[in-house]
């Protein structure tokens, strides 16, 4: 069923009893050319694009839990393309990009709304920082400029701009970063995939690997052997966990990232905002609640919560630029478990058992990277070559001494 | 999260710094036979459990000493901590 505003004044006015569910509930088949292990964001990305774009359909994607259960529900929903190296900005300049189309592509109201993001600075030092990165995402026509103090006055008037310790001395602004409602990601492209055949098969875990003289064959599953052609691994968050099924050590630790919301208040802040001393970033949901959040906790984890030191340190961050929402209070606060790499970059590549992928190490940046990350994948798992802007995003990389660090802050996965 | 310090008693996990895996107590030498081999899986690789986790914690803000603490990654249960040092003279290390 095509969503159109025909179909809703129609359905306004008899009832809503038309509408259908938005994809089916199939029994596993024995066999498909394609089984993605993870019903999250980017393994639902995966499938809508391999059957969509590369003319795949024979697909399963097997999820534990419900899909959209992990990190695409649990994410502060921003997307930009503002990084600095050359192995990730023109992949997420080409996420962004796939993020202005996705609704019209896909039919399905995701409410992508290209609000900005502002990155404040607080320093001569910084500033210089911040007109490089400017120039890096000017490079892959990403777009950016420098704003200064009064530029940001006018649209912000209420940031603490006169803080003894850190004072806002003006911002890196790209106003094609924005939000996304995350949910509807996960069920515009679960629908998207269902209409072309692909079978998602939820409450189906994986509990082990087919691997027959170094061949991955196919999944063991808590609804029974699947077997396969390719098996695509999409799980970042408990990759490590997966992966120990296939006997694979990874470059990744897993750690948890706390986000927060505040009770709904009057439209306050026209674009997302992040602070630069400090780590915090804060923008508004439609409904009013202010969506912040800041560092990970820190330490290994698969524990989808945190601990209360960083809830302080994040409203720290927030109360040095927006003082004014120490008189809000929090409704809500969790926390997802990330894929830590050792760089702070993902991966997109097979592993060295054939017929085996991997996709995963998204740290926390996996939300804005779920188009480009599934079209990428699905090139890969369709081409068996990596696409252009994927071609860094490999397992080796550290052997080869080309890790893609963009804080250069070496291989300790906490601090990136 | 409360660390139950060998020395200090309960301090507050937020004193302390974490590390990583306590596996890299055991760095291997690099002039060892396949060292580039053995400092690739030290540096980069790591098991990442979902369940117990033994991990290196330093007390920066206290006597700053190395703990070896082994913690439920699931639960964030500690079960057993160890001052490092002796965990890596048990190893063979002179200190």
């Amino acid at each position: 069923m095509r969503y159109n505003a025909l179909k809703i004044l129609k359905e306004g006015l008899t009832g809503n009893k038309g509408w259908t569910p938005v994809w089916r509930e199939p029994d596993p088949k024995p066999e498909y050319d394609i089984v993605i292990v993870g019903g999250g964001g980017h393994g639902l990305a995966t499938a809508y694009y391999l059957s969509n774009k590369f003319g795949m359909t024979n697909i399963a994607v097997v999820e534990k839990g419900w899909i959209g259960s992990g990190n695409v529900g649990r994410n502060t929903t921003l997307i930009r393309a503002n990084y600095l190296l050359e192995g990730n900005q023109p992949f997420y300049e080409l996420s962004l990009k796939l993020w202005e189309g996705l609704e019209q592509d896909f039919n399905y109201n995701a409410m992508v709304s290209q609000r900005g993001i502002l990155n404040l600075y607080h320093s001569d030092a910084q500033r210089d920082a911040y007109a490089r990165r400017g120039n890096a995402m000017h490079l892959t026509g990403s777009g950016g400029a420098l704003l200064d103090e009064v530029q940001i006055r006018e649209k912000c008037p209420y940031l603490d701009f006169d803080n003894a310790r850190f004072p806002i001395k003006g911002a890196l602004w790209q106003p094609r970063g924005g939000t996304v409602r995350h949910d509807a990601v996960a069920w515009g492209f679960a629908r998207g995939a269902d209409q072309k055949g692909v079978d998602i098969l939820q409450n189906c875990e994986v509990t082990g690997f087919q691997i027959e003289n170094g061949v991955c064959r196919g999944v063991e599953t808590s609804r029974g052997a699947i077997r396969a052609r390719k098996v695509a691994v999409c799980v970042a968050g408990s990759s490590g966990r997966v992966m120990s099924l296939a006997g694979m050590r990874l470059p990744i630790e897993s750690h948890v990232l706390q986000a927060f919301v505040s009770e709904g208040l009057k439209p306050i802040l026209p674009s997302v905002i992040t602070f630069g001393a400090g780590h915090f970033y804060v923008s508004q949901s439609d409904k009013g609640g202010l969506v912040f959040g800041g560092d990970i906790d820190g330490y290994n984890t698969y524990a989808q919560r945190g601990n209360l030191p960083v809830v302080e340190d994040v409203c720290e961050g927030g109360m040095a630029i927006l003082p004014m929402i120490g008189r809000a209070r929090l409704l809500r606060m969790w926390g997802g478990v990330m894929d830590m790499s050792m760089d702070g970059s993902p991966f997109i590549d097979r592993t060295h058992i054939d017929g085996l992928y991997f996709n995963g190490g998204w740290c926390y940046g996996g939300f804005k990277a779920t188009p480009a990350s599934g079209f990428c994948y699905a090139h890969l798992l369709s081409k068996d070559a990596p696409h252009p802007v994927a071609t860094r995003l490999r397992l080796d990389r550290f052997r080869r001494g080309a890790p893609i660090d963009e804080k250069g802050a070496g291989p300790q996965p906490n601090l990136h | 999260m409360i660390i139950n310090h060998p020395l200090l008693g309960p301090r507050d996990a937020a004193e302390f710094v974490y590390l990583g895996d306590a596996s890299l107590i055991e760095r291997p030498d690099g002039f060892g036979e396949n060292a580039e081999d053995a400092m690739y899986d030290y540096v980069y690789l790591r098991d990442n459990p979902a369940g117990q986790h033994r991990e290196l914690w330093y007390h920066e803000q206290g006597d700053r000493s190395w703990l070896v603490v082994t913690r439920n990654t699931l639960t964030h249960e500690i079960t057993a901590i160890e001052l490092a040092r002796d965990v890596a003279r048990s190893k063979g290390r002179s200190r």
